[in-house]
């Protein structure tokens, strides 16, 4: 009989990961490792995990990996690539770690067109810690810091990671994808598949923000949190291309 | 060997790259601007990399990239900036990251003064981060030493898998003086160094084949990381071996002047000094001030030696701690300080110990 669909080596096959129900971690885990499988590169990579949420993914991964401080994978990653410019250097970080703590290392990598790949998993909300405000929480949206809701007078707005790195020269790609219906599913693996093709092919910094949902810390069930996503995360980070060279008239 | 006049700072660079440094990242900070100055023109010329970092705090991260997948790598700064590395240095110790940093002091605390102090002893041996880890910490006093001690700094590093540390001030990385540089390793070697990194550097391991590789400074378990501190403190133990220290007159000295870096050079000047007028001192100079030598200081004749005089450019004294936790009440422990960029006179050296000697 044809086989016509098996878990990525990507993923260590015994491994039942400890995502939440709901959380779109595990699907972008998958993601990543049938497009490293399909490129032939799951030998060939080392991924930098950002601290949180995100960092439990390589406990489950089958390539190797480096853990660095809260918010520096962009500039673990800068070190590692720069010296192994051969392994295909990727990091995938939630929004308070690329966004808050490590926003300076997110925009000096990128402001260098460091020829890298960044995941960017964006839940608006600190997963691991329970609940605390992110830089991309939503005018309104409660967080265990923000109990009233985010209140743009104390706390600004949420903040557009893609739109911010727009405004620098040097970034290759820049795209803006979901995993809330088979769709945008498909579409954010094309994303990181090119994310990675550009870094293979030295055209610099590569960056995928995935806008996902955090049941648990949203206070919602998994459906609820995907139409919360599709109605009021999508309208403050709307999907699509942002940058992309490629695209560009010489 | 080649024979160079050189700047404290730029010789450090120099013997880096000699032992094989090929990744350099670093932020501005005075007086330390010509080790990344002198990075950047350097080690495009072997194939190396040179990054200047954001911050201190990306510097040191992008050295645990570099470091942890194998290649040689160091960062430098000084006293306030090493502050902000603290984090990514405790990293390093956790996920056995074999960096190499030099600390070129200046006066503090804060922001304090750009001129030289050795007012981070306490930072560099006791806690340069979280987590009560340890390194190597190698005290060099004149430009030689400090070219001889950043160079076998990465071979210590790699052999432990460990964070390194050189401790300079802003006198060593300033001044001139003429110095042996050592050999070249050449590019095979260089090489061969990277290789030998290759079980454990995540640079990409088919794990279908052979166990994948990881750089991770966190633990899934408490009996694991208690695990990995055991480890570590077995590897701290080994380090008596790899003590480092210069003694002067100690058979016949009654008292005993004691110090490091640049301040063990001015003592070492003052008890010559002393000597030619027939005063009965001697010197402790630690090397190393981690492993720091308690068994010179422990091996005193007591009988004979009644005082020893710590010097240092910090106020309070730090290093006089681990001194006096070496000689416990067996003599009389006094200080001769400076800080805050003051640098010490040797005759103030003087006659703090004729002080002593002729009380």
């Amino acid at each position: 009989m044809e086989k016509v669909y098996a878990r990525t080596k990507g993923i260590q096959a015994d491994m039942v990961d400890g995502f939440c129900p709901g959380c779109m971690h595990s699907t972008l885990c998958k993601l990543i490792g049938e497009v490293l499988e399909e490129m032939g590169m799951l030998g060939k990579t080392a991924a930098v995990f950002g601290v949180g949420c995100s960092g439990l993914a390589m406990g489950y991964v089958t390539y190797d990996y480096y853990l660095g401080p809260h918010g520096r994978a962009c500039a673990v990653a800068t070190g590692v690539k720069r010296c192994n410019p051969d392994t295909l250097v990727f990091t995938y970080q939630g929004d308070g770690d690329l966004a808050s703590i490590g926003l300076a290392e997110t925009m000096s990598a990128a402001n260098r067109g460091e020829n890298v790949s960044v995941i960017f998993i964006n839940n608006g909300i600190y997963g691991m810690t329970g609940g605390q405000m992110a830089p991309t929480t939503l005018v309104g949206m409660k967080a265990t810091t923000a109990p009233k809701g985010r209140d743009p007078k104390e706390h600004g707005y949420p903040m557009h990671v893609c739109e911010l790195l727009n405004q620098l020269t040097a970034p290759y790609y820049l795209e803006r994808t979901s995993c809330n219906t088979p769709g945008n599913v498909a579409k954010t693996k094309a994303a990181i598949k090119k994310a990675f093709q550009n870094q293979l092919d030295g055209k610099g910094f590569s960056l995928v923000e995935v806008v996902t949902s955090c049941p648990t810390n949203w206070g919602m069930s998994a459906l609820e949190a995907l139409d919360f996503l599709e109605e009021k995360m999508l309208g403050e980070f709307p999907l699509g291309v942002i940058r992309d060279k490629d695209k560009e008239v010489e | 060997m080649a024979r160079k006049f050189m700047k404290g700072c730029e010789a450090i660079a120099e013997a880096a790259v000699r032992s094989g440094c090929r990744f350099f990242a670093g932020y501005p900070i005075t007086p330390q601007n010509e080790i990344p100055e002198y990075m950047a023109r350097r080690l495009p010329e072997v194939g190396g990399h040179f990054v200047q970092g954001e911050s201190e705090v990306a510097s040191i991260n992008m050295v645990y990239g570099a470091a942890g997948s194998g290649t040689r790598a160091m960062t430098s700064s000084s006293s306030c900036g090493i502050s902000l590395m603290s984090e990514g240095i405790s990293f390093a110790a956790s996920a056995r990251v074999p960096l190499v940093y030099v600390n070129v002091q200046r006066g503090g605390p804060g922001i304090g003064a750009i001129q030289p102090a050795q007012q981070d002893y306490a930072q560099a041996t006791k806690a340069s981060g979280n987590g009560g880890f340890k390194m190597m910490v190698l005290a060099p006093s004149t430009v030689q030493e400090a070219v001889d001690m950043t160079y076998a700094a990465f071979d210590y590093a790699q052999r432990d898998r460990n964070p390194v540390l050189v401790l300079a001030d802003g006198v060593l990385g300033t001044i001139m003086e003429p110095v042996e540089l050592p050999e070249m390793r050449s590019e095979e070697e260089v090489k061969a160094l990277k290789a030998a990194t290759r079980s454990w550097a995540p640079v990409g391991h088919d794990s279908t084949v052979e166990p994948r590789a990881f750089v991770d400074a966190g633990r899934w378990s408490t009996k694991e990381q208690e695990q990995v501190c055991v480890r570590a403190e077995q590897m701290y133990a080994d380090w008596e071996k790899d003590i480092q220290v210069e003694t002067m007159y100690l058979d016949d000295a009654e008292l005993v002047l004691t110090s490091y870096g640049i301040c063990g050079r001015i003592a070492r000047s003052a008890v010559r000094l002393l000597r030619e007028e027939g005063y009965k001192v001697g010197l402790i100079r630690p090397k190393t001030v981690l492993p720091f030598p308690t068994s010179t200081y422990t091996g005193l004749d007591f009988s004979r030696v009644k005082n020893i005089l710590d010097v240092e450019m910090s106020i309070p004294a730090l290093m006089v701690e681990d001194v006096k936790a070496a000689v416990k009440d067996r003599c009389a422990v006094h200080t001769c300080c400076h800080a805050g960029g003051e640098i010490m006179g040797r005759d103030e050296v003087i006659q703090a110990a004729k002080a002593i000697m002729n009380r």
